[in-house]
């Protein structure tokens, strides 16, 4: 009981004192986690777009690939990615590894499959002859695909958030791949770990709080934009 | 009239190695509204799909007023519009639906709006402009479907059974509203359709489709009322067609003058002078022997003519007459035998007026 | 009005986007030349560093200097401090990777890793002699201790003999906490077992926990088990622990730390400078006096000795 309260009351001093670096981790994670999502994204319309509206021989294959890869274990990830980028590996001599741009990449792998699986499965719902239609009213291509986007702009939105909520969650690759370095490469996370293995538990609870607010404040937006949909 | 507007040349779709239309040519002239009739599964939708541009047939040619259309479907797609079964309305207000096609080629919003106010008007939407289009009834969405095609002032009109989900009222009030626009645009129209009463009412000329390929072309009257070939003929169904024009009216009985002969028929409401299209089945129609006085019928109708044509169909044989027009009737052949009926003899064709169907063509 | 919220929304994502990917790219190649304050965040750098990387038209080779080191280093909190004094005194920029000394050595193999300091002298000497680490220079040394619960139901406390205590562990089948992560505590752990003669492995009472010391110390905390740590980890966490002090003292406890440098004449990529300016830091005297001095505030004891300069064989265990 003692280090449930003593541990939250001291998290509150630290968030309020910025010791241990906690606002700075926490901004690294949200500009970590919302690069790789929004590079997930796009990857994600790109790919979830030609899925959705294009048939071809593989098409199913292609599906079950990324629904498994929407399950993709973040460990395995960081591992896959940290072979390519370690100086031994094929990459080596971008030097990436241990850089937040690694970790951003590694993020992406992960985020990449759920942005994807959501976007084709949206996409898919829409009525087969919508973009005859739109075409028909003289839309160009480009016309076409963001008319399309915009009508499922809402599972869209939660493509976003799951896949911003699993990036910002994950440790197992950005860990591996991020090194988790002071100031450099060191997320919510990784830090959490580290303070726990360290014995810190009140800087670890205080980053705990901080990383859960950040995925309720996500999770309010999206329910909110939800329910103005609906009214509207 | 009668520059082709859009042509096909020689177009095959094919699905797999299934051909799904083989179209050698079809025009569609300036200013006319041909009907593309056919029963479901014909390839109407794919026709009217490769005129609309929409596939690029993997064989044959799009010509728009003779030229090819290689290279330039965008900005011949924006000289047209299209309208489909559904009305395919997106998450946005009635309005700015209405002008989503007028957004698409950038038109200055004054304009959009000037235009889309018309055309919501003229369809009845008006007063759902500021509603979200996704909370629209059945018939309120097909109106802001064909609002938002006729507001782009299309040069070119496709429609694809636009009314074929909608309950029967709905579709006449459409139908009566599209009939009317039509005619005052004076669009080139394709419209495609399965309903025969849609095709007469709509079209200068039909097209009539089957099994993918296009197996007569004509005015209404010459496609139903001398079809191709059997096929047609048992989709159509065997009529008698014949323009006219109403001359009397009383009780719901009109005289209606058809060029030789007078026709009465029972019809609700219809304007003096009104152009019409009579329709007749042939089941519907007894044949005597001119000569013989008439005991056995109470039928209104007793028209003479000579006998042009006699063709087994099945069990029943198809008399066509003149009578002034072309009338067609089906006796057994034991009446035939009976009657000893040979090409060139007199006889008086019988039905009621309540056996006659009356399409109003406008006044 | 919804509509330019989302319009919003995307350009705010986007811009993110461009900000930390150039923000990203720029640091690869300068950030290390400025020695910045541990708590400047990354994508502020850029204009700093643009700056630096005009004005010092120096030779552009490696500018980072990967440390392998092992958790027990790293939790005891030593690095921190070390940390920003190396990257203000040699501009290079020092990236600690804890791992355990199995993969630290395994980086230094590899050449993925400049520098290494770890503690398992055997396995050392074998990257030494085949030729893959070079410049091994002894660094500091602590202790290894049993520590578990009060209650002590093997009846260890002390016990002068680590491999006497392990048998009555292992006779009284009280809980142990391995760290099974073939670390440098580990291979000692299994250098005791070896020397008393049993086989833990496979027994319901040995657990192996697979991670760092100050995790696993955690876990032995809970499970009021035994557990074999260095004393400095210990030592730093001992104000989140219950566990006490049970055996010390015997010579086998002795735990070294070395440091060495991967041999750069192996791989094209890692930074020979840099590593040995790594090598050099730690021996040198200002930072074996900041050894001696960390942890006497707040323990009363140094959690590690500096041994810099002496022959291995000469360290009496403490």
């Amino acid at each position: 009981m003692d280090l449930i309260l003593d541990g939250i009351r001291e998290a509150f001093r630290i968030m309020a004192s910025g010791d241990y670096s906690v606002w700075e981790i926490a901004l690294r994670s949200v500009i970590v986690s919302g690069t790789a999502t929004a590079i997930a994204l796009l990857f994600g319309i790109a790919v979830g777009a030609t899925l959705a509206f294009n048939e071809f021989p593989g098409r199913n294959l292609a599906f079950s690939l990324v629904n498994t890869g929407m399950g993709l274990p973040p460990v395995v990830v960081g591992l896959m990615v940290a072979i390519v980028l370690w100086r031994s590996g094929p990459l080596g001599d971008f030097r990436l590894i241990y850089t937040p741009t690694a970790m951003i990449v590694a993020q992406t792998v992960i985020a990449a499959p759920i942005v994807t699986g959501f976007t084709a499965a949206a996409l898919r719902n829409l009525h087969p002859q919508l973009r005859s239609q739109l075409y028909g009213l003289g839309a160009s291509r480009l016309q076409m695909l963001w008319l399309v986007l915009w009508e499922t702009k809402l599972p869209l939105l939660a493509a976003v958030m799951a896949g911003f909520g699993g990036a910002i969650s994950e440790i197992g690759a950005s860990i591996m791949v991020g090194g988790n370095l002071a100031g450099e490469t060191r997320i919510l996370t990784t830090a959490v770990v580290l303070e726990v293995s360290r014995g810190q538990f009140a800087p670890a609870i205080a980053l705990s709080l901080i990383l859960l607010t950040l995925i309720f404040i996500v999770n309010l937006i999206l329910t909110t934009v939800q329910q103005q949909e609906r009214r509207s | 009239m009668s520059q082709p507007k859009l042509s096909l040349e020689d177009v095959r779709v094919r699905l797999g190695k299934a051909e799904l239309i083989r179209v050698p040519h079809l025009d569609v002239l300036e200013g006319e509204v041909l009907v593309i009739v056919g029963p479901n599964g014909a390839g109407k939708s794919i026709l009217l799909e490769s005129l609309a541009l929409l596939h690029r047939p993997r064989q044959g040619r799009v010509l728009f007023e003779g030229q090819p259309v290689d290279g330039r479907e965008l900005a011949l797609r924006r000289r047209m519009a299209v309208v489909f079964q559904d009305p395919l309305p997106l998450r946005r207000s009635v309005a700015d639906n209405v002008a989503l096609g007028l957004t698409l080629r950038g038109v200055p919003r004054s304009v959009r709006r000037q235009r889309a106010a018309h055309w919501m008007r003229r369809f009845g939407i008006a007063h759902l402009a500021r509603r979200s289009a996704m909370t629209l009834s059945g018939g309120e969405a097909q109106r802001t479907n064909l609002a938002r095609a006729f507001a782009l002032e299309p040069e070119v009109l496709l429609l694809d059974e636009p009314f074929s989900a909608l309950d029967p009222p709905t579709r006449e009030d459409l139908l009566d509203d599209l009939s009317v626009a039509l005619r005052e645009t004076g669009v080139t129209t394709v419209f495609v359709t399965h309903d025969r009463a849609e095709a007469l009412r709509l079209g200068d000329r039909v097209a009539v489709m089957m099994g993918g390929s296009i197996r007569q072309v004509g005015t209404a009257a010459e496609v139903f009322a001398a079809p191709a070939d059997e096929e047609v003929a048992a989709f159509v169904g065997v009529e008698t067609i014949v323009g006219g024009r109403v001359q009397s009216l009383a009780d719901g009985l009109a005289t209606i003058d058809v060029g030789d002969a007078v026709v009465q028929a029972m019809v609700p409401d219809l304007d003096y002078g009104s152009e019409v299209l009579v329709c007749l089945r042939p089941e519907d129609v007894v044949l005597e022997l001119a000569g013989l006085d008439s005991h056995r019928t109470s039928a209104r109708n007793h028209l003479r003519g000579t006998v042009r044509r006699l063709t087994t169909v099945g069990g029943q044989v198809r008399v066509v007459l003149d009578c002034g027009f072309t009338l067609v009737a089906f006796i057994t052949k034991r009446s035939l035998e009976e009657m000893n009926l040979k090409v060139g003899d007199e006889v008086v064709a019988s039905f009621k007026a309540t056996a006659v169907h009356v399409i109003p063509r406008g006044t | 009005m919804r509509r330019w919220i989302w319009t919003g929304l995307l350009a705010v994502l986007a811009i993110l986007a461009m900000v930390v990917v150039v923000g990203c790219g720029e640091e690869e190649e300068t950030a290390t030349q400025t020695p910045l304050a541990q708590a400047t965040p990354v994508v502020t750098q850029t204009p700093q560093a643009e700056a630096t990387a005009t004005a010092t038209p120096v030779e552009r080779g490696p500018k980072e200097v990967i440390l392998a080191t092992t958790t027990s280093t790293q939790d005891s909190g030593l690095l921190d401090v070390l940390e920003p004094l190396f990257e203000d005194e040699t501009d290079y920029n020092l990236k600690i990777i804890a791992v355990g000394t199995g993969q630290a050595l395994a980086m230094g193999e590899r050449g993925d890793a400049d520098v290494l300091l770890v503690h398992a002298p055997s396995s050392e000497m074998k990257l030494i002699d085949s030729g893959a680490a070079i410049n091994r220079q002894l660094v500091m040394h602590n202790d290894f201790i049993i520590v578990g619960s009060q209650d002590d139901p093997a009846d260890i406390e002390g016990m002068t003999s680590a491999d006497d205590a392990f048998a009555a562990i292992y006779d009284s089948e009280a809980t142990f906490v391995s760290r099974g992560d073939d670390s440098g505590t580990h291979k000692k752990e299994m250098e005791i077992w070896q020397k008393a003669g049993l086989d833990p492995e496979g027994q319901s009472w040995y657990e192996q926990s697979g991670q760092g010391m100050g995790a696993t110390l955690q876990i032995a905390n809970q499970k009021d088990a035994y557990i074999l740590t260095d004393r400095g980890t210990y030592l730093a966490q001992s104000e989140n622990l219950d566990l006490v002090v049970l055996v010390e003292g015997d010579p086998i406890f002795f735990n070294v730390y070395h440091v060495m440098q991967v041999n750069p004449e192996g791989f094209d990529l890692v930074n020979g400078p840099g590593g040995a300016a790594f090598v050099d830091f730690m021996i040198s005297d200002e930072v074996q006096a900041i050894i001696e001095d960390f942890g006497v505030d707040k323990f009363g004891q140094p959690l590690f000795i500096p041994d810099a300069g002496k022959d291995e064989s000469e360290l009496a265990p403490s």
